[in-house]
């Protein structure tokens, strides 16, 4: 009698299963589990930075295009390292990111095709209201790291191999500094949470003017120095070579570059606003 | 404490509007848990009677072994899954990365070692006992491994609940595996990770919120099973 009860359990278990999957999607179990929704769509895999998915303007951008083209567009929000890794390893079919110097790098070595700059916004760099460090209105990025430095000011850095931390790394190069020591303390985790880390901590950061936006009215850090050219944050688009990778979706990822480039994307990009404050601007208009 | 409150009354909107999105997240991540759990068991308790029954050299190295890999971070797993499944990997033209079954596949790591363990613990704790009793008292080797099954299903259920504890929780894997795609593979722990990283406090406390509603009710169906003689 027992295991008729433990029978029933196991019954229990495949019909939830399968109950949740017709409550998915119409499509077949399997077809779930592979990660198709049974539609004669091909999907297509877009590597891209945690910044520009959490802005929510890839959820504006993306349906027109999917709209227009047979292509169901899965996006892997990564950091822009290893977006580019992924990349490199064919996991993934196109590539948004904003690291220029290793984009190239990325193209030059063979692994990405037809590069194109869609948009661009800027760093600020986020400091507490005391401002102990003293650099409230510098226009000078170097300027006011090589103050941080100086003053042994709580720095926090992402230490995730971002594109914004490739740039913070970038500018402390610059500016001659290696940064070590107490003061200088790095997350390894996203921009959110560590700018979440940087507020409690009272500390200064390098942040994207997309993230700090949304943060804003959560947290009492607030922007101690924009303006500088080198706070120049560019965003990028990259076809994952077919010659190295022949799975890889190429002309899904074609089609989607430019559809990206096009007029309506472009206009949608300088369109979209968060708190009335527009994110990203556009290249190609 | 405004996230504590906030949380607190979106859960409740989420739960009573029954946002559709929100609900795929949620149905997902059982459908998701529940497979890998039951590929976890349909595995496990056999490899565990096997282990807790049978005499063979390097016995108590294997369980060493499995008690090891009941402290394998999601990670670490996640990590494993990552470099079979990628395109790269030896498994790449399966096309498992970033979709559900991928993370079946690491949730069934994940949760093996534990069915295999505790079903082998309760195994072994009691099998000397009934097995004796039961020949001593007449039955035959077929009918006292029977009554064997009888006696430990309890704790072999105990075993799979804990399983599913731990899948259903888990995030680092399902992140990595997975991929938190939305309409794809988001499921409610990469979700509540997503808004936490969003800033979005309030509302990842809130799909926290249901995905515990979802444990307590997953629970009391398992416990009924189990507390059904007492």
């Amino acid at each position: 009698m027992r295991t008729k009860k433990m029978a029933i359990l196991v019954m229990v278990m495949v019909v939830v299963t399968v109950v949740a999957q017709t409550q998915v999607s119409e499509a077949g179990l399997l077809d779930i589990f592979r990660g198709d929704d049974g539609e004669e769509v091909e999907r297509l895999i877009l590597a891209t930075t945690t910044s520009t998915e959490n802005s929510g303007l890839l959820e504006q951008l993306i349906p027109a295009f999917e709209e227009k083209y047979s292509y169901r567009v899965d996006v892997v929000a990564v950091g822009t390292g290893r977006a580019l890794q992924h990349g490199r390893d064919g996991d993934a079919d196109v590539l948004m990111v904003h690291a220029k110097p290793a984009e190239l790098r990325f193209v030059e070595n063979g692994y990405g095709v037809n590069r194109k700059e869609i948009m661009y916004n800027d760093f600020v760099i986020l400091g507490p209201k005391n401002d102990p460090a003293n650099i409230k209105g510098t226009t000078d990025a170097l300027e006011a790291f090589r103050t941080i430095a100086e003053e042994e000011a709580t720095f926090i850095s992402r230490g995730d191999n971002s594109g914004t931390n490739k740039k913070e790394l970038g500018i402390w190069e610059e500016a001659g500094i290696d940064p070590s020591g107490e003061w200088y303390q790095e997350t390894g985790q996203g921009m959110g949470s560590s700018i979440t880390i940087a507020d409690q901590k009272d500390a200064y950061i390098l942040s994207d003017r997309g993230t700090y936006i949304a943060f804003r009215d959560k947290i009492d850090l607030e922007i101690v120095s924009e303006g500088d050219e080198v706070f120049y944050n560019l965003y990028g688009v990259i076809a994952v070579n077919s010659d190295k990778h022949p799975d890889v979706n190429f002309e899904g990822a074609q089609a989607f570059i430019d559809y990206l480039v096009s007029e309506k994307a472009q206009k949608i990009i300088r369109d979209y606003k968060m708190d009335g404050e527009r994110l990203f601007n556009p290249l190609k208009l | 404490m405004d996230y504590i409150l906030e949380g607190l009354s979106a859960a409740l909107r989420l739960l009573f509007n029954l946002n559709p999105e929100i609900r795929e997240i949620a149905l997902l991540s059982i459908m998701v848990s529940t497979s890998s759990t039951l590929i976890a068991s349909l595995l496990g308790i056999p490899l565990g009677f096997v282990v807790a029954h049978y005499d063979f050299q390097g016995k108590g190295i294997i369980i060493t072994i499995l008690n090891t890999l009941l402290s394998l971070p999601t990670v670490v797993v996640g990590l494993l899954v990552f470099s079979f499944i990628s395109n790269q990997g030896p498994l790449g033209n399966l096309e498992l990365l970033y979709t559900p079954l991928g993370i079946i596949m690491g949730q069934t790591i994940l949760a093996l070692p534990i069915v295999v363990t505790l079903s082998l613990n309760v195994i072994k704790e009691s099998e000397d006992k009934i097995i004796d009793t039961a020949l001593s008292l007449g039955a035959s080797k077929k009918q006292a491994m029977i009554l064997l099954f009888k006696e430990v299903r309890f704790g072999i259920l105990g075993a799979v609940i804990t399983a599913y504890g731990r899948v259903i929780g888990e995030v680092g894997l399902s992140m990595m595996v997975g991929g938190n795609i939305r309409r794809v593979t988001r499921t409610l722990t990469t979700a509540i990770a997503m808004e936490t990283s969003k800033g979005e406090f309030g509302f990842g406390l809130a799909l926290g919120i249901i995905l515990m509603t979802i444990a307590l009710a997953i629970n009391l169906v398992l416990h009924y099973f189990q507390e059904v003689r007492t």
